[in-house]
Parts: C-alpha cells; structure tokens; sequence
C-alpha cells in the first residue's frame, strides 16, 4: 500500500509564531500529562479476570470487610497506558549520560534481568525445603565467593537489604565484637565529615556517639587529627574510600594500623568500590567492614530508588558476629545456617536483620554481570571509571572552580564547586540548567565540605563522544552562571514540570489523594 | 567487553587530555603495597552471554520451581498470579534505570507513581497515610517498634506469639543495640490468639503492641479491644500484614484502631524471588507522620502551578538529619512498589475482592479435604488463605518426604520454630488461587500415604 498523494504536497513548515502556546489537552506532543488513577478509575472496572470461583461460607471469623476500600481499578489497556505515560516523565540511564555522583549510575545489562527471571530463581519460596534450592544456595554462595576474593577479605554477609542496611549490619558486628571483649564502653565512632549522611545515622542508630573528623585543604580526611582523637573510648571510624571528594585515602593502611593498635575497628563505605575493583582489595588497607552496594558497582538497577542490596564483607577479626543467615558448602551440597544450628560453630552472630535471606533477585543480576565482566572486565571497569571521571576533571577545570584539582587523580568522581559563579547564582542553577540539555544533574551540594558541590560521576559505561558532549554541555551552563543568565533562575524551562514548590510541600504535607471538598460533597 | 565503549584509541587520547601516560599514573595515590598488577587471581576471565547464560541456566535448574509442582508454602511469602503487563511495565528503562528522584522536574513518573502506591496503601491498610516503601515487611516491623519508642518515650514491646518468628529474630536484634525490651513467646496450637493475654500485659511502660494479622498461623481475631486496651494505657498498636490479599476479605487494621500498620508487600506484583527483593508498607495516623522512618512523596505545585509531586519531610531523614534521623534508610524498594501498585490498579477495588475471595474459597475446599486425611486436624477456626494442620506427628520430616514425591506441602512450625516441642506436628498451608483442586487432592493422597 502506498500513500495517496492526491490533494497532498510536501511543504516546508512556516515559523511557528504565537500558534505554538496552550493546548486544549494540556499535551504537548510527546509530553503527555497523566491524571491519577484515582481521577480516572473506579471500583467496578478490573483489568484481571477471574473463573468464579464457589465462595460460599465464609470462615473469616466475622470479620468481612464491608466498607469500601477506595481502590480504583482501570482495564489492561488503560493500566499499560497510564504506566507507560509515567514512565515518560522520568530521565533514566537508558536515556543518558546519568552523573550522580556517589551512585554510580551505570548502564543495567538486560542479560541481568533475564536470568533473574529463570523460573528456577523467580518462582522458588525462601522456606522450601533445602534439598530443593540447592541452585538458589549456591548462587548466593558463587557471588559470595567473588565478594570475598575481590575485596581481600575473609567472609561476607548477604542479608543486608540496601547500602544503609549494610552499614548498619557491619556496625552492629563492630558493637558485637567489642561487647564481646567486654568492650562494650567504646561509645564513639570517629565519621569525617564528607560522609554519606546514612554512616552517622548508621552509628546513632546502634547508641554509638559520633564525631566528626574534619577534613585536609587538600580533600582527605586528616589523620592527624584522626589519631589523636584515638583512645579507650573509640570503637571504630567509618570511612568512604574512594571518598565523596572522589579521591583514594591515601593513608587508609596507616590509619587501620593506627585505629586497631588504639583497640578500634575501622569500617569501610563502600558505595565508591566501583572506582577500585580489580584494581585494589580493601582487605590489604586494613579494613575490618565494607558494605557493597551490588546496586552501584555490580549494575542492578536503581529501579527508582530500590531495591537495593548490600552485602557486607568482614575481617577475619568480625566473621564470627556476622548476621544469620548465610549459607554453607558442604561437600558437593549448601545448607543455610540459621538460628537452630547457629550454635554450633557461630555463636557470636548479632542475629538476623531481614526476615529471609536477602536480595535474592539482585544477586542473579549481580553474578551475572560479575560472569559477564570476569576478573579482567572488572579491572577495566575501575579503569574505565576513572579514566572517564579524570578526562571529566580535566576537561572542565578551566571553566569550573575545581577545589581538589591539585590532589592528585580524581577516582570515579570528579568534584567542583560554585566559586566563579555570578552572585546570586549557585549549583541549583546549573543543575536545573542541564536537565534543559537533556541530562540529569550530578549531585548538588554534598559533601558538604565543598561549597555548592556539583559532584560528577559518568561510569564506565559513556562513550568518549557522550562525555565529549557533556563536557560541552556544562561547559555552556557554567559559561552562562558565571555571566548570570537570568534565565538559568527558571530553568528547567523544557522539563515536563518547572521548579517544584518543595517549601509548600514540607508546609501542608499532601501524601495521599483525597477528592476535592466540593466533589465530594456533590456526590452525596 | 560488551559493556564498556571506549576504544583503545579513546583510552589514549583521553589519557593524553589528562596528562597522564598510562592508567596506572590515575593509581598513583593507592600505597604501592595495596596495588594488584593484574586481574584479581584465581577468578575467571570475561564469558560471553551465550555462556553466561548456560551457566545461569545450569544454576536454575537445580530449584524446584513453585509453579511446576502442587504447592502450598506461605509463611510471610504468597504465590499468586502476576498480571503479565505488570512485569513488562516495570522493565520500561525509565522506570528500571531511574534513580531515587532528587530531581523532581525529570522524576515525575517515580513521584507520581509513588503518590499513588502511599493512596492505595493506606487504603488498603486502613490508615490515614502511607509512606513510599520499605525494604521488606520484617525491617518495616522493626522499624515501627522504633517509631513507637520515639512517640511514647517508653521502651517495652509486647510482640504477640504469633508474629513472624524471623520478624521477631530481626526485632530482637535490633533491640539489643536500641536497648527496648521485647515481651514474646511462641504460639499455641489452639485456634484461639493471643489478643487477651496481650491485653492483660500491657502495662504504664508498654510503647506498643505489635500483632499480625493474620497471625503465623494464619489465625485471624478482631484487634478492636486490643486498639482499645493500647489507647487505654498509651500504648500504640502496631498490625503487621504478610499477605497484603488478605486485606480485600477482611477489615482493615487501621480501621479496628491500630496506630501503625506495617505490612509485606510481595503479594502483589513482586513475586517469590527466593525472598527478596520484598517491598516494607508502612501506614499509620496522621498525627505520627514526621516520626515515620523512610521516605515520603507529597503533592505541590510548580513554578506555573501545575500540579506536581516532591519528595517531602525530609528534615526526618539521614542525608539533613544526619545522627538525628528517624532511621538511616535512604533507599526504598522503590521498582517493587511500582510492580504492587501497578499490579493494585489492574486488580482495582473489584479485582483485589474477587482475589480474596477466591483464595478464601479454594483454602476453605483445601482445609475441609485435608481435614479428612486420617490423623489430621485443623487447627484453625477461622483464617483466610493460610491455616496450620496438627499432623499428629512431626511436621518437619513429612515436608521433606513429601518434597520427594514432588509436593511442596508448606512451612512446618518445626522449621519456624526449631527445638519447640510443642509446635513440632504444626505444618502451615497457605492455599492461594493458584492452587487447583487437582493440587489439592494430590496434596491429600500423599500426605494420607506418608501419614499412614
């Protein structure tokens, strides 16, 4: 079939004028507004079909719900659109360059996704019995051995459910293993102050008192004032390394050696792994505890915020107050150790932190891709990572005040600040900027020792020409803050939204739907 | 390497932009006693999709899978039917490989999605808001015990017998280090709950009572005296929901009066997985949102006015808050919301009641088959989709002997509950729709041969 050309010749379009301003739908083109399903839903319309099934006599002790629920239900086209219309509003690796720094948005290989749906991972139930997950065991037991050998250490625990979560599994072995030395009146843990803001909620959490650790003109944390700080009172220091200025802590081995001669334990963020896998093993700088962020480093998804999942590697010093469960090899068969038979040879564990046995999803995708990258792939990644966050570095300091630039390579993530830019223009204006280019921003203002940090991590998985035109990108916005472009203030003006009224947001919380007054009151 | 674009080319002219001659110059800052010279050793090299495939396949196929055999386990993870669309939605890349949204002009699909998932969760659990998920319903239990110790200032948990044994071990853990103190002990094989002795617990140091519902068991009471006796003495109630089904069948916790509902959201949309990734509902009253751990989506408008979401009350959290936040979780099971939300909207108020009932249906035909089968009993009197037979002997290696013939029977409390002498015969059924009476008769037959 051809197009019938009759009454139809090619034109070259005029210029647009006045004609291209509101739209009747709200629509524009490809950008496409989306009500709420409770707008567009209602309590009688399913997109699931049931057989009919005998529901006589029930034996729900009375307690049938009979008030409506409020759930609105659309059929399977309107669902598919609905989610579909979403999903466009959103930015995404698989869109672009994605530089957060210090999350490690790299590409998420498919093959990942396809093998955590195997049947014989998806559709299996964590309390079947154990002769009939064998596989599933020796999954978690293969990508446990890979954890164990690329870091350097001497175990790991799976469980922890997120990077925070592992904090906190490797904080409550620290507590543990001092309680168990008697210890226990070692109450603060030493955090510089460029960490993750989780490492001092982390050691809060678990009734440990924390102090901050300034940080050196040059970017790293100050041993000197790390060491003398040391004493009978200290349990440990939390440290990121890389750390969150995207520089390697030179001094880490020298300040382990300093921290466990004081009695100490030093626990390693390990949200920057990607920058040194393959490359170093923080069990050779000393580290007692590393949470892994198999989310970051290991490519599953970031899925939105979640799930993640972040195992914790340990010193031989801390394996034996590693949490429940975790599984065993045992001739050519896995058993999982729990709390019955814990006792026999891990009787100092600090318990269980989830009800079963971890990410199992993400451990699928996170073998995966380790199979897929082998010992030297990984080595090239670190490589790759860094390389691309230093071509980064250099590319933009002229433009760009660059606090650390003289502190040697950068690692995964290259840092710079606000100085330079015209007064009253700050980060935000830059960051909101680049989503006009069609990116999404680094990381704003953390860590908090870099006034306006913009913090920019690319990955490994960006190609020379997406840096190179990146770099261009916010070389043209740092160009226009500097010479205050007033309309960098509004931006983003192409995004399916302008600046967002965060302030109201906070005031008058709104957290779930409720019709209008009016209407509601029209319909009864 | 499939993954990774640079070319050699591009690896030296990027080299030379940086002034540097090789990589290892970019190293220099590692101590030179800590840096390797090659690929870590004793590891295999990079493998080809085809052959990683192969061995992934290999991996899987050594788990007896859920779908292929008559199965019947529950005990915190339900099987049920999930809606193909719902797993080709949650692959669109801008869902899967989005992050946490920072950027709220470039993040309205997460935002608006997760205004929706906090709706519909507190409407299903009955409460007045909702928060945007956590990581499973063991750590949103824990954290709901922490949340009533900050809001009463009191630091004794009652946890009724018929809570999780593993959301008790993940409580207990925690309490250790949070110093509260934790009343609890196992279920009886009765089919009456625990909710009077709970009531007659609560005392002037009680923070919360926590109570699931349906229980281990699959037991389920009404907790309207027990919201009452909490309110009483200042104490909060704390509903923990597994299976998130059961809530199209029967009332609401908030509704009966609890103050906190937390909940497994697995049920729907997210699948077995071997036990995660899960996805943490947390609901509660209104007046304890800026106590609530995890974080919150909220509606605002833009800079033009047009409706948008933010992710709000922030002040609560790690990254401002920092050793003063609610909690230090900074992720959500955000990708598992989406697949329960969306799976909640296929559903709509009619399908998620027309899923109830027919789970309730299909257990009850199960429970009064097996009732039949010589030495057993069922414990419950009343229950939804899960109830506990007493097998007359131990539960534990019946299981097993039945996994042999190709059934998957369900959880024994021996396993729950290891050394309990008295839990030892307890063997817990869940019966969802995906259970047919074919599976249920062979469930039967070979539970009378073992028994005989």
């Amino acid at each position: 079939m051809t197009i019938n050309q009759s009454g139809w010749k090619p034109t070259a379009p005029a210029g647009r004028g006045d004609a291209a301003g509101a739209t009747f739908t709200g629509n524009k083109a490809l950008m496409l507004e989306e009500p709420l399903i409770f707008e567009i839903g209602d309590d009688q319309t399913t997109g699931v079909d049931f057989a009919v099934g005998d529901v006589a006599g029930s034996r729900l002790g009375g307690l049938s719900r009979k008030d409506p629920i409020g759930l609105p239900g659309l059929s399977e086209p309107e669902t598919v659109r609905h989610y579909t219309r979403l999903s466009r509003q959103n930015y995404a690796i698989d869109l672009g360059l994605f530089p957060l720094g210090s999350c490690t948005m790299k590409h998420n290989p498919r093959l990942n996704e396809k093998m955590a749906r195997l049947p014989g991972f998806a559709d299996v139930h964590p309390l079947q019995p154990i002769d009939t997950v064998q596989g599933a065991l020796e999954v978690i037991h293969q990508l446990a051995h890979w954890l164990v050998t690329l870091t350097g250490m001497h175990s790991v625990a799976m469980s922890p459910k997120a990077g925070a979560h592992g904090e906190l599994c490797g904080i409550l072995a620290i507590k543990a293993a001092l309680e168990k030395r008697g210890e226990g009146h070692r109450k603060v843990i030493l955090v510089p102050e460029s960490a993750h803001g989780t490492n001092p909620a982390t050691a809060a959490f678990a009734g440990f008192s924390v102090e901050d650790i300034p940080a050196t003109a040059e970017g790293r944390v100050d041993t000197a004032a790390l060491t003398a700080r040391l004493g009978p009172d200290v349990a440990g220091v939390m440290i990121t390394n890389p750390n969150t200025c995207g520089l390697f802590e030179r001094d880490l081995k020298a300040i382990s050696d300093a921290v466990h001669a004081a009695g100490g334990y030093v626990y390693c963020d390990g949200a920057n792994f990607n920058a040194i896998v393959g490359r170093v093993r923080p069990g050779d700088l000393g580290v007692d505890a590393m949470h892994i962020n198999l989310h970051k480093t290991f490519s599953t998804p970031h899925g939105g915020g979640g799930p993640g999942s972040g195992p914790v590697v340990f010193s031989e010093a801390l394996t034996p107050f590693a949490p429940l469960p975790f599984v065993e090899r045992d001739g050519d068969q896995f058993r999982l150790v729990e709390e019955e038979n814990a006792e026999e040879h891990h009787a100092d564990s600090f318990g269980r932190m989830v009800a079963f046995h971890g990410q199992m999803g993400m451990f699928t995708r996170a073998l995966t891709y380790i199979l897929s990258h082998g010992a030297d792939g990984l080595r090239q990644v670190a490589e790759d990572a860094v390389l691309n966050a230093n071509y980064v570095l250099r590319r933009l300091e002229d433009t760009l005040d660059a606090p650390f630039a003289d502190s040697g390579p950068c690692m995964h993530e290259a840092i710079f600040s606000d100085r330079g830019l015209a007064p009253g223009f700050s980060t935000i204006d830059v960051a909101k900027a680049l989503i006009d280019e069609g990116y999404h921003p680094m990381t704003m203002y953390f860590p908090l020792v870099v006034h306006g940090a913009m913090l920019v991590e690319p990955t490994e998985t960006e190609s020379k020409a997406a840096l190179d035109q990146f770099i261009g990108a916010l070389r043209s916005v740092a160009e226009r803050a500097k010479a205050g472009d007033e309309a960098l203030k509004t931006a983003p003006h192409f995004a399916p939204r302008a600046r967002l009224d965060e302030t109201l947001a906070a005031r008058k919380p709104v957290l779930v739907w409720k019709p209008k007054v009016a209407e509601a009151q029209a319909a009864e | 390497m499939r993954y990774l674009p640079l070319t050699p080319a591009d690896r030296s002219d990027m080299l030379a932009v940086i002034g540097a001659s090789t990589i290892d110059d970019l190293f220099v800052d590692v101590p030179e006693s800590a840096r390797l010279d090659g690929p870590v050793r004793d590891l295999p090299l990079h493998a080809s999709e085809l052959a990683v495939e192969r061995h992934m396949t290999a991996l899987a196929r050594r788990n007896t899978v859920a779908g292929e055999v008559p199965f019947f386990l529950g005990a915190g993870a339900y099987r049920h039917h999930v809606p193909a669309s719902v797993d080709h939605l949650i692959q669109r890349g801008e869902f899967l490989t989005a992050y946490t949204p920072y950027q709220p002009e470039i993040a309205q699909g997460t935002l608006q999605m997760l205004f929706e998932f906090q709706t519909q969760v507190a409407r299903l659990l009955g409460t007045d808001v909702a928060n945007a998920s956590m990581y499973d319903g063991s750590t949103a239990c824990w954290e709901a015990i922490g949340m009533a110790r900050r809001i009463t200032r009191r630091g004794k948990a009652l946890l009724s017998s018929g809570l999780h044994p593993h959301y008790v071990s993940v409580a207990k853990t925690m309490a250790r280090y949070t110093g509260d103190l934790l009343a609890t002990g196992a279920p009886a094989l009765t089919a009456k709950t625990d909710v009077d002795q709970l009531i007659a617990a609560i005392d002037a140091d009680t923070s919360c009572v926590v109570v699931q519902y349906p229980d281990i068991l699959g037991r389920v009471a009404d907790l309207t005296p027990l919201a009452e006796a909490c309110q009483t003495n200042k104490a909060l109630l704390i509903a923990v929901v597994t299976e998130p089904v059961a809530l199209g069948a029967l009332r609401a916790p908030g509704e009966m009066g609890a103050d906190i509902v937390v909940g497994e959201g697995q049920s729907l949309g997210v699948g077995l997985q071997f036990g995660g990734p899960y996805v943490g509902l947390f609901g509660c009253k209104d007046k304890y949102v800026r106590q609530m751990p995890g974080r919150l989506c909220g509606e605002t408008v833009d800079a033009d006015g047009r409706r948008g979401f933010v992710l709000t009350l922030s002040t609560r959290e790690q990254h401002i808050r920092r050793e003063k936040a609610t909690s230090n979780i900074c992720t959500n099971s955000g990708l598992c919301a989406l697949a329960f939300s969306i799976h909640m909207t296929l559903l709509g108020e009619a399908g998620l009641r027309g899923l109830a009932g027919i789970n309730h249906a299909t257990a009850c035909r199960a429970a009064d088959r097996l009732a039949r089968v010589p030495g057993v009993r069922v414990v419950n009197e009343a229950f939804f989709n899960e109830f506990t037979l007493d097998l007359g002997q131990e539960a534990r290696p019946v299981v097993r002997t039945l996994a042999e013939r190709g059934v998957l029977a369900g959880v024994s409390l021996g396993r729950l509950y290891p050394g309990e002498a008295a839990l030892e015969n307890g063997l817990v059924v869940a019966v969802t729709e995906t259970v047919t009476d074919e599976d249920i008769e062979a469930l039967a037959t070979a539970l009378t041969e073992v028994l005989a």
